[in-house]
């Protein structure tokens, strides 16, 4: 087990070298990083000046190496835009953006797995083909639209939920939580509801597809021979059989969530990541897109080992090889 | 008969499955009798879709749908089983009947350990604490001859070979002293070597229990080797039954007399494989009269037109006008 764990890191350490190659490559294409920081006005020798001072002069490799080194400590520079260290003004964002997106998968798997189980084994009832039904509206409505209805029929309509924002925060350290007050957990709903809906669908039918191929294996045919309850064979014996594509995909959806929740983030003015991200493509704030580049690949590099390390949880055949 | 059915650990009479399908509704079972008895091994024969597993499965309430028992008894002891609902089938299930299935590989849930899946078993079944149901665990390991049980009991399916598993299976069967277990082709998918270990594991513990067996099985060998009484299927139909010697050496019906014949020897090397011509019809084609005439030599115009009842001969019985008194 640990001989696999440190096979995985090995791995993970080699595609976050190339992602930094990557981002900090956008540096060298996107033009000459001097020109875009100073002024009209600035006269020659400023500009050798920090030429010299931000290492531009310096071989390619070394200063990959030292693009490398800084990130690892996670300093990604200065934004182009406002001057402000990039770290801070991402670690800013991070915390709405994560606490949406797990609230939204949480929502998705104690939604979307007892659903999937249920369409399975009641397959033909005319509910569970309402819910199939359903989720083929789920998994093709935008997820704008669904945000822009749910403002209008709770918020606006109903007046029972805020529309916009975050609500009251509370600081833990440097993470800014709202899930601590009333009014940041009311603000959580709708845009976690909105964000899931998607997911929720595609946790369902993956579920029941697993389901209904599991239900037809000897060990479960075996199992009622044996004279195991219907229930438990359902939630012990086939469920957990069904779970490893559902973990993957979770996982992965996550990572897509994070980077991704910037329309969601845009349609209820959500203080996230998303939106800085926006800002940076807008203004060309090189430094920023290559952090955010960096963070959101460690981020999927994480999320995948740990699906890695739950697969070995879930099925012990998985323990003993590689 | 009436004496050596209330010995019986199972009575099946008359028993009829049905498949119920869009062209209409299929006969899978017809007329289906037997009864086991306890420490008894009653081989049931036939080839692919005679309705070898298909007996199996009803006794066990387990057809899958839209199949249904549709005449007929099933008589377990004193008590009868073909009408219960599945709530009180599962009762029944493991506890009284106990299964093998014919693929030791998949048959055991690759997330849990033996142990476990014993303990499930026995505590499903039997008032015993967890301490006490692992005993037994270990226990019915032991008696299924794995070497160290102590320790293989933590094991997962996968770090068994393909023997072990089928004994790991044996051993869920007996977890809770089952009277009868349907055993479905239990040593197809296994090695030669190991297929005959597996055989008579099974005869000893049977032996040993008195506990009543339904080996299904389209391999005369095992037959032979195993079985004290024999059932031949053909069709959904029951053709003939009796002892295995009397089967095996001296079939009366004509269908037994070919498949007999076409066990090649490993003695006699010959040129052509004996073969009966033909083959089975489609349950949803069976011709009337008896379901062989068109494959038999012997038929006459009487196995075209009425279907043979089973007819006791000496201590075995078969369905062929031949050998009821008439003309065919």
């Amino acid at each position: 087990m640990l001989a696999f764990i440190i096979k995985r890191l090995a791995n993970a350490l080699l595609v976050m070298l190339a992602v930094a190659l990557l981002a900090f490559m956008i540096f060298r294409l996107a033009g000459d990083p001097v020109e875009l920081m100073v002024g009209e006005q600035t006269s020659q020798e400023d500009r050798a000046a920090l030429r010299e001072r931000l290492g531009l002069n310096d071989g390619l490799a070394t200063q990959y190496v030292r693009f490398v080194v800084n990130a690892a400590q996670g300093n990604f520079g200065v934004s182009y835009r406002n001057g402000q260290s990039v770290l801070p003004l991402i670690a800013d964002r991070f915390p709405a953006t994560l606490e949406l997106v797990l609230v939204a998968t949480l929502i998705s798997l104690f939604v979307g797995l007892p659903l999937g189980v249920l369409t399975a084994i009641k397959r033909g009832k005319w509910y569970t083909e309402g819910l199939q039904f359903l989720s083929i509206v789920g998994v093709s409505l935008p997820s704008f639209v669904v945000g822009i209805l749910l403002i209008l029929v709770f918020a606006v309509v109903m007046g029972l939920l805020p529309a916009f924002g975050r609500g009251d925060v509370v600081q833990i350290g440097w993470w800014s939580t709202g899930l601590l007050t009333p009014s940041g957990r009311a603000a959580l709903i709708l845009p976690s509801i909105a964000l899931s809906l998607y997911q929720i669908t595609l946790v369902m039918r993956l579920v029941r597809a697993e389901m209904l191929e599991v239900l037809r294996s000897d060990y479960v045919k075996f199992a009622r021979a044996r004279g195991i309850p219907r229930w438990r064979i359902y939630f012990r014996h086939a469920l957990r059989n069904c779970l490893m594509p559902v973990v993957t995909m979770t996982a992965m959806n996550v990572g897509s969530l994070i980077a991704f929740a910037l329309i969601t983030e845009t349609v209820f003015q959500w203080p996230g990541m998303g939106m800085l991200f926006i800002q940076a493509v807008t203004f060309l704030d090189i430094p920023v897109m290559a952090a955010y580049l960096c963070i959101i690949s460690f981020i999927f590099v994480m999320l995948n080992m740990l699906v890695d390390i739950t697969y070995a949880v879930i099925d012990p055949r998985l323990r003993d090889a590689r | 008969m009436l004496e050596a059915a209330a010995q019986a650990v199972v009575d099946v009479r008359n028993l009829k499955v049905e498949f119920p399908g869009r062209h209409g509704t299929v006969t899978a079972l017809s007329d289906i009798s037997l009864s086991i008895r306890p420490g008894e091994i009653l081989g049931v024969v036939g080839e692919s879709g005679a309705g070898k597993s298909m007996t199996g499965l009803a006794i066990q309430g387990l057809l899958e749908r839209p199949g249904r028992i549709a005449g007929g008894e099933v008589w377990l002891g004193q008590k009868r089983i073909d009408a219960l609902d599945d709530r009180e089938m599962e009762r029944i299930r493991g506890r009284e009947i106990g299964a093998i299935f014919q693929d030791p590989l998949t048959s055991l849930n690759p997330l849990f350990t033996v142990g476990a899946q014993l303990v499930e078993t026995i505590r499903q079944h039997l008032p015993l604490g967890k301490a006490e149901a692992r005993a037994r665990a270990v226990q019915l390991l032991r008696d299924v001859g794995i070497p160290s049980p102590e320790e293989r009991v933590n094991n997962y399916p996968h770090q068994f070979s393909g023997g072990m598993r089928q004994r790991v299976v044996i051993a869920l069967a007996l977890a809770a002293s089952p009277k009868l277990i349907i055993a479905d082709e239990p040593t197809t998918a296994l090695d030669v070597s190991i297929q005959a270990q597996i055989i008579s594991l099974l005869r000893r513990l049977c032996k040993e229990k008195q506990t009543a067996v339904m080996l299904v099985t389209h391999d005369m060998g095992v037959i032979a080797e195993a079985a004290d009484r024999v059932a031949v299927l053909y069709a959904g139909r029951l053709i003939e039954i009796g002892p295995v010697e009397q089967v095996l050496h001296a079939p009366r019906h004509p269908y037994t007399k070919g498949l007999m014949a076409s066990i090649p020897s490993l003695g006699a090397r010959v040129e052509k494989l004996n073969q009966i011509d033909g083959s089975m019809p489609r349950l949803d084609a069976i011709p009337p009269g008896c379901a062989f005439n068109p494959r038999c030599a012997f038929a006459g115009p009487r196995c075209r037109r009425e279907r043979p009842e089973l007819v006791t001969i000496g201590d075995g019985a078969n369905a062929c006008w031949l050998n009821a008194g008439g003309t065919a």
